[in-house]
């Protein structure tokens, strides 16, 4: 076609109303242009709300800070409507409930992590194909259990159990003053933790049980032909394969952790100031606190809650880039 | 110590698709043996059940005999495990293990074997890396993943992973085909030189390769898609290409199928 309109025997006139441009000139129909338009205006609509949202919490944030008679970042006391301080004046600090916050996800990593860890690697490596789909389903349903069943499960269920557990931890460890208690059990941050444990066992399962199974089969067969039996294959095929991005499902686990709300509002007991004794009654949480605190709470005592989840949003904020450093680190290294 | 194997009545199966049938060969100790055969012919198939990975791919299975010298090694209380420390093996595409170091590469099937002492390891090592001939080029970083290396030293990084162990007998599936001409010059002048210490067992594509570095050629061929793989016959190297006794030989070798 085209030689025919650049062959100098091309009639004339033809060769004057086509538009050499013709085909390659955009023509972008109604459809384009209400999709684009919509899909940028859904888009602004979303960060102008943020903007919104943002401005707001850390304008009421500021303004409960602002009346804070004490440090807000190292104090332990919670008590910004001014109940039963001397002068009727807020004071509050985040220090106990972020200090609490950690304990309680930091025990819910360690035990429920490893535990992940194994269920995945079972799944992908020792059950038959099949019925490691079904196991994995199984472990995924966890995760389809509301917080509110953990909760009433860890406060009416668990907790009986822990007692006895806390008791041998304590005979043997006792001497480390975390794991000291003054001779009852339960309600405590240990439980928190293990409910904590099994609500994100599901989420790092699921996530290391994709990487393992995505393990290169030439790396399983450069181990086994080395005369490896299947631990250690796993160990020198399966286990670097996956190892940051199982970390990184990890650190995703423990943000969902800090996050945990009602679950842990639940189990605990919530006794103000710092408690340092994870093993009995007591201990309270950045996302617990808000939960109970909110309904009773007034103007100031609702602002500082406010602080109190900013500081809990920066800290998952961390955590999470934090997962994503580390992929993105793996990423260079293995390239 | 390099061993003879001695393969009898040999069937393999996928599943229940028999892969190859009725396989019975010989190869003497300290020879370079090559199997060739149009794809899908199952010679990578024998290669594997050489070493017991066959087994590794679920719903496998194996029947008939190979014997290590007198040992049959699918015979009762044998351990695969203990086989493959036996029989090493070289894939087609090099596979170092990405997060470890050459050193580390080297050394992790003797690290299986439960060697620990750093000397032990490092003498074993540096022997390793030049019988692969590979020490001159990688002495000064031993330390650096075995991944920055380029294809063909990481290819003889795998070979020397894999005679690090001291093996009798090593299998190469194929070790030549993801590599350029340079390279895989580089690593035919290193199965010559292996030759005087190990039993060597060799897939290729490549006829010129088997011509090259081979003492004895076996040629295997199919009947059909979905058939089971034959061997049709082993000879010595040169009389396989110059005058085959089977006709299906002699039609593959000058080109004229597969």
């Amino acid at each position: 076609m085209s030689n025919e309109r650049l062959s100098p025997v091309a009639d004339a006139d033809e060769v004057e109303v086509r538009d050499p441009r013709s085909g390659l000139t955009a023509k972008a129909g109604l459809g384009d242009r209400l999709f684009g338009g919509s899909a940028r205006g859904a888009a602004v609509f979303i960060l102008i709300l943020m903007a919104a949202i943002a401005a707001f919490l850390i304008y009421q944030a500021a303004e409960a800070i602002g009346k804070d008679q004490v440090n807000f970042v190292t104090s332990f006391t919670w008590d910004p409507d001014g109940n039963s301080t001397p002068n009727g004046q807020p004071e509050f600090g985040i220090a106990a409930i972020a200090w609490g916050t950690l304990v309680t996800s930091v025990i819910g990593v360690l035990l429920g992590a490893p535990v992940a860890i194994g269920v995945a690697l079972f799944i992908t490596q020792y059950l038959p194909r099949k019925i490691g789909s079904v196991f994995g389903y199984i472990v995924d349903l966890l995760a389809a259990v509301p917080s509110v069943v953990y909760g009433l499960w860890g406060l009416l269920v668990l907790d009986q159990h822990m007692s006895g557990v806390s008791k041998i931890i304590e005979d043997v460890l006792g001497w480390i003053p975390l794991f000291k208690t003054d001779g009852t059990y339960g309600s405590s941050m240990f439980t928190a933790g293990v409910v904590l444990a099994i609500m994100i066992l599901p989420i790092i399962a699921a996530i290391a049980r994709e990487i393992y199974k995505q393990t290169p089969r030439e790396q399983i067969e450069a181990a086994y032909a080395l005369g490896a039996t299947r631990w250690e294959m796993i160990r020198l095929a399966v286990l670097p394969y996956g190892r940051s991005g199982v970390t990184s499902a990890i650190i995703l686990g423990f943000g969902r952790a800090l996050g945990e709300t009602i679950a842990v509002a639940m189990v605990l007991t919530q006794v103000p100031g710092l408690v340092t004794r994870i093993l009995q009654p007591g201990g309270n949480t950045i996302a617990a606190n808000i939960a109970v605190q909110f309904g009773d709470a007034f103007t100031t005592g609702r602002q500082a809650l406010i602080a109190s989840g900013l500081v809990l949003f920066l800290m998952t904020l961390i955590v999470n880039y934090a997962a994503r450093v580390v992929v993105r680190r793996a990423g260079k290294a293995g390239s | 110590m390099a061993k003879r194997i001695d393969v009898s009545g040999l069937s393999a199966y996928y599943g229940s698709v028999r892969a190859i049938e009725d396989i019975s060969l010989t190869v003497e100790p300290r020879t370079v043996t090559a199997f060739i055969g149009p794809s899908g012919c199952g010679k990578s198939t024998v290669l594997r059940t050489l070493n017991r990975m066959h087994e590794v791919i679920p719903g496998t299975r194996v029947e008939g005999k190979v014997l290590l010298d007198d040992v049959d090694l699918y015979g009762p209380g044998i351990d695969p495990v203990a086989v493959r420390r036996t029989v090493g093996m070289v894939f087609q595409r090099p596979n170092p293990f990405p997060t470890m170091s050459i050193y580390e590469n080297v050394a992790a099937g003797l690290r299986l074997n439960g060697v620990r002492g750093k000397s032990d390891l490092d003498g074993v090592v540096e022997h390793s890396l030049r019988g692969a001939n590979l020490w001159n080029e990688v002495k000064d970083r031993l330390n650096k993943p075995g991944m920055g290396l380029s294809g063909g030293q990481q290819q003889r990084l795998c070979i020397a992973r894999a005679i690090a162990v001291s093996p009798e007998v090593l299998l190469m599936d194929e070790p030549c085909s993801a590599l350029d001409p340079i390279s895989t010059l580089a690593i035919e002048d290193l199965i010559a030189q292996l030759k005087s210490e190990y039993t060597i067992v060799i897939v290729t594509h490549n006829m010129q390769q088997a011509a090259r570095v081979s003492d004895r050629t076996a040629f295997f061929n199919i009947a059909g898609t979905g058939e089971p793989g034959k061997l049709i016959e082993i000879d010595e190297t040169p009389r396989i290409f110059a005058n085959p006794s089977q006709r299906a030989t002699e039609d593959y070798i000058t080109g004229r199928f597969g």
